[in-house]
């Protein structure tokens, strides 16, 4: 049984927990890098990343995107969508591809 | 082309005949792999588009209500409102094959399956503005859900058509060729080694007819009596 996990500032994130997603506010980097190894490793299928916190952590994200688990999807924050999520999107098909033929003039 | 020195034997033609077939039947394997991959692929990450604008969205709108909600009242009555929730959820995480590539299939089950129960506070001390705020993020879960879904499986599959198409690559400029111009050299190798073979007999008969018959001097004491 596995379980989802958000991760962010405490602006972005506080209301999943009313959803019943387990909530993991973080200050700085460092932190967050700590703590993103520890979900990682263990029994969360799911982590959602806010954009921002998902710019400073590309090299750990990196390193689990080729594993089934855990998903690593980034969400906009609060203070608004920097189209990083989209841009993961882009690279797929870049890599499937070798150029963006969908989504290149967007 | 031939980079490695191969030896002009009949066994090695033997082998690389051999080669080449597997490489052509394995060229042809992996080129429709790569296709029906590419194929799935595209579907796949347009949905994957699709379902991310729309959650992007919706976590904007309910941004907003939170924002509005926290106007409304005080940070600790925020905090103690949402530090204790009543629902939790749970992923079933399946497997699905697609063309060799594992994706991961969830399935989410809630703690308990009264929905009323994402609002883990009373009414009495806080805003209205905050039950539509948990409201408008309890109906985009579902469609996150399915986002990380097609967004993995996506990630997964890029990774494998990459590594499918350096195959095909690999085997139809570098094998393939190889391999033909591998045949190429050693049959003409031979052909040729078979040639020398047969005028090399030619000569040696030649030479023992000469032997046995003498036809040089003969030829020499029929001038001589013409003369």
């Amino acid at each position: 049984m596995y379980k989802i996990a958000v991760i962010g500032d405490y602006g972005s994130i506080y209301g999943f927990a009313a959803l019943g997603l387990d909530t993991f506010p973080v200050k700085d980097a460092e932190e967050a890098k700590t703590k993103f190894h520890r979900l990682a490793g263990g029994d969360y299928a799911v982590i959602y990343i806010t954009e921002a916190l998902a710019a400073q952590l590309e090299h750990e994200i990196e390193k689990y995107r080729e594993q089934v688990l855990p998903a690593i999807i980034q969400i906009p924050g609060v203070s608004g969508n920097t189209g990083a999520g989209i841009d993961g999107v882009k690279k797929s098909v870049e890599q499937a591809v070798g150029s963006d033929i969908l989504f290149g003039d967007e | 082309m031939a980079s490695t020195q191969v030896n002009p034997t009949r066994m090695e033609l033997t082998k690389q005949k051999k080669k080449l077939n597997t490489a052509v039947r394995g060229h042809k394997l992996l080129k429709d792999k790569r296709d029906e991959l590419m194929r799935q692929f595209l579907d796949l990450v347009r949905e994957n588009m699709e379902l991310r604008k729309k959650v992007e969205a919706g976590i904007r709108s309910a941004n907003i209500n939170f924002v509005i909600a926290k106007a409304g009242m005080s940070e600790q009555t925020l905090n103690t409102a949402l530090m204790a929730p009543k629902q939790e959820v749970y992923l079933e995480t399946g497997r699905k094959n697609i063309m060799s590539v594992d994706v991961p299939v969830f399935e989410y089950k809630t703690r308990t399956s009264d929905a009323n129960d994402i609002y883990s506070y009373g009414f009495a001390f806080t805003s209205s503005d905050l039950d539509g705020a948990v409201k408008s993020l309890a109906d985009v879960l579902p469609d996150m859900l399915r986002l990380a879904e097609c967004e993995k499986a996506c990630q997964l599959m890029s990774a494998e058509i990459e590594k499918t198409r350096r195959r095909v690559n690999a085997l139809e400029h570098v094998i393939i060729p190889e391999a033909q111009s591998n045949i190429k050299y050693i049959t003409m190798k031979l052909d040729e080694n078979e040639r020398s073979t047969q005028i090399r007999l030619m000569k040696v008969k030649d030479m023992m007819l000469e032997e046995a018959h003498d036809y040089k001097g003969k030829q020499k004491k029929r001038a001589e009596e013409t003369a």
